[in-house]
C-alpha cells in the first residue's frame, strides 16, 4: 500500500471530509461578504473597519483564513500528486505551497488584529 | 491495493468530456485564487489600515482598468469555483451520480457559472 506522507490528514478519508468542511465555512464567508457589499454600496472606511472590530467577523474571518490554508493545501497537493511525477519538482512546489499558505495566515491575522 | 497501478493522466492524450472540462476548470479556478489572494490580501490589508488607505484601494478599484480586470477575473474564478463546489457536495448526497445526471449537473454549472460571471463584470464596471 502507498502511504502519503505530505497530504493534510495521513488518510484519504479525512482529507475528503476537511475539503467538504472547509469549503462549506468558505462558501459562508463568500456569501457573506458579496451580501454585505451589495447591502452597503456607499461603503466608507469607519463601517468598513467597524466591521472588522467586530470579534465575531474576527472570529469568522480567522476560521475561513485557516479553512482556505487547509482547502488550499489539500487542493493543491491533490493537483500537484496528479500532475508532478517527478518527485525533486512535486516536493519543491509543495513546499512554495506550503509557505505561501503559511504566510497568508500570519498575513491575515495581522490585519485583522493588527488595524 | 497493487504498488504499481498503471495510472495516465497526461491530459493531452486523454478525450475530455464536458464533465471532465468543468472538473478541470474547478482545479485551475483554485489555482488562480491561490495566487489571486495576494491581490485580495493587499486589497484587504491596506483599505483596514487608514481611512487614506481605503481610499487607495476604493479608488483603484474604480478606476484603474488592470485593477478591475483583476477583480472581475478573481470574482469570475470564485463564482465557478463555488458553483462546481455545491455540485460536488450534491453529488455527495448521492444525488445525479449516474453518467447522464453528471453530464447534466456538469450543463448546469456551465449555466449558472456564465450568469454570475456576466453580474460579476456588471458589478465591477
Amino acid at each position: 500500500m502507498v502511504t502519503n506522507i505530505t497530504n493534510f490528514g495521513r488518510s484519504g478519508l479525512s482529507d475528503w471530509l476537511m475539503q467538504r468542511i472547509s469549503a462549506v465555512i468558505l462558501l459562508a464567508y463568500t456569501l457573506f461578504m458579496v451580501g454585505f457589499f451589495l447591502l452597503n454600496p456607499n461603503l466608507d472606511y469607519a463601517a468598513w473597519s467597524a466591521l472588522f472590530q467586530c470579534t465575531l467577523m474576527r472570529i469568522f474571518s480567522l476560521l475561513a483564513l485557516l479553512s482556505l490554508a487547509a482547502h488550499a493545501w489539500i487542493g493543491l497537493w491533490t493537483v500537484s500528486t496528479d500532475y508532478m511525477k517527478a518527485t525533486g519538482v512535486r516536493l519543491v512546489f509543495q513546499a512554495v505551497v506550503a509557505l505561501g499558505l503559511f504566510a497568508y495566515v500570519v498575513w491575515g491575522v495581522q490585519v485583522l488584529w493588527g488595524a | 491495493m497493487k504498488d504499481k497501478r498503471p495510472v495516465n493522466l497526461d491530459l493531452s492524450t486523454i478525450k475530455l468530456p464536458l464533465s471532465a472540462l468543468t472538473s478541470i476548470t474547478h482545479r485551475i479556478t483554485g489555482v488562480i485564487m491561490f495566487v489571486g489572494l495576494i491581490f485580495m490580501f493587499w486589497a484587504l490589508d491596506v483599505s483596514l489600515s487608514s481611512p487614506e488607505g481605503f481610499e487607495t484601494v476604493k479608488t483603484v478599484l474604480q478606476q484603474n482598468f488592470l485593477a478591475k480586470f483583476v477583480l472581475w477575473g478573481l470574482l469570475s474564478a470564485l463564482a465557478y469555483h463555488c458553483v462546481a463546489g455545491v455540485k460536488h457536495l450534491i453529488m455527495d448526497l448521492d444525488i445525479g451520480v449516474t453518467l447522464e445526471g453528471g453530464h447534466k449537473m456538469s450543463q448546469a454549472v456551465v449555466a449558472v457559472s456564465v450568469v454570475l460571471v456576466l453580474l460579476a463584470g456588471v458589478w465591477v464596471w
